[in-house]
């Protein structure tokens, strides 16, 4: 399926996929560190499990940066 | 009308030429006062920056005294400052810069017990923390108090900023919530930066708050600007106020501040 990741079009080769599937299949090693935004909403950590993607979705995956004075 | 001095002319003459700016935009900056959270990566240019466009209160909070380990991004603080708190530090650049300035110093860290006294009355705050508990309490108070702020955060090569004002655009919270786990959390030895970046991210956010104050161009407001300079690669994520944001939402779940649980880091500084 194609959907849309932080602006740039992506095809998966799944048919059925939740957040956090797609998280580790992007490689993302700290999934407590994103904030996962789909078609505009912000998915609550405790649904990655839970929340499926479907063809032309757009998620958008805001990290966690802390540092400023570090 | 403020009477400008010859030195405030010649001084301010960069951006009264500036036609969005103007005489009349250097009087309200000269009026204005902003608030920097934290004398460190994102707090020194930021200071440095509002000092030299005159914005004339400027106040600065961080309980820390500079180490040695922060001079490689923290470019207020010089090699003879090393032991001295930072806030004393980042003040003697600033007046260096600008004796005009009023500038107000506090030696402490931000708690939920004293957060509210200390950002009242300041018309725009600066979210230059290392820590995500003191990033939720700073858009937690600025949202309370209707102060809008600029959020930012850096690691490794990454950056990020986004300007809320309070009940108009999304709120840090709308797009993040809760802070993450503190086991979670890169530790020291993991994350470091690279100290330019440090800059990158603190002038943009100087720039906002220039902007905000004199009114012109459009906000980072509902956008989350993200880059990676190994590749200056330049992003932005269109965030939006969300109706089920836990604090500026329709039924909002936090109505007063509480001090989150920190993850202490071993390393110094
Ligand atoms: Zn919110």
């Amino acid at each position: 399926m194609r959907i849309k990741i932080n602006g740039e079009a992506e095809d998966i080769e799944a048919e059925k996929l939740t957040v956090i599937d797609l998280l580790r299949l992007k490689n993302v090693e700290s999934p407590e560190m994103v904030s996962v935004q789909l078609n505009g909403d912000i998915i609550e950590r405790q649904d990655y499990e839970t929340t499926g993607i479907s063809a032309d979705d757009e998620l958008d995956f805001l990290y966690f940066m802390g540092g400023g004075s570090l | 009308m403020r009477e400008f001095s010859p030195e405030q002319l010649e001084r301010y003459s960069r951006h009264i030429l500036l036609q969005d700016v103007g005489v009349e935009g250097q009087e309200k900056l000269l009026d204005a006062s902003v608030l920097i959270v934290g004398a460190g990566g994102l707090g020194c240019p930021v200071a440095m920056y509002l000092a030299a466009a005159g914005v004339g209160r400027i106040g600065i909070v961080d309980g820390d005294i500079v180490d040695l380990s922060n001079l490689q991004r923290q470019i207020a603080h010089f090699t003879k400052d090393v032991d001295v708190p930072k806030v004393e530090s980042a003040r003697e650049k600033m007046l260096a810069i600008n004796p005009d300035l009023d500038i107000r110093t506090y030696q402490l860290n931000l708690m939920a017990d004293n957060i509210q006294e200390i950002i009242r009355g300041y018309d725009f705050v600066i979210d230059g923390t290392d820590n995500f508990p003191t990033k939720f309490l700073v858009n937690d108070a600025c949202v309370m108090e209707n102060i809008p702020f600029s959020h930012g955060g850096i690691l490794r090569f990454d950056g990020q900023t986004t300007t809320v004002v309070p009940h108009e655009s999304a709120c840090y919270r709308c797009s993040f919530r809760k802070p993450p786990p503190p086991d979670a959390v890169p530790t020291c030895s993991q994350a470091g930066v690279l100290g330019a970046i440090a800059g990158m991210l603190g002038t943009i956010q100087a720039a906002e708050a220039l902007k905000f104050i004199t009114g012109t161009g459009t906000l980072l407001t509902n956008t989350l600007l993200t880059f990676n300079a190994k590749n200056m690669d330049f992003k932005k994520i269109k965030l939006r106020k969300q109706s089920d944001c836990p604090l500026c939402g329709d039924n909002p779940s936090i109505t007063e501040l509480v001090d989150a649980e920190q993850a202490v880091c071993e390393l110094k500084g």
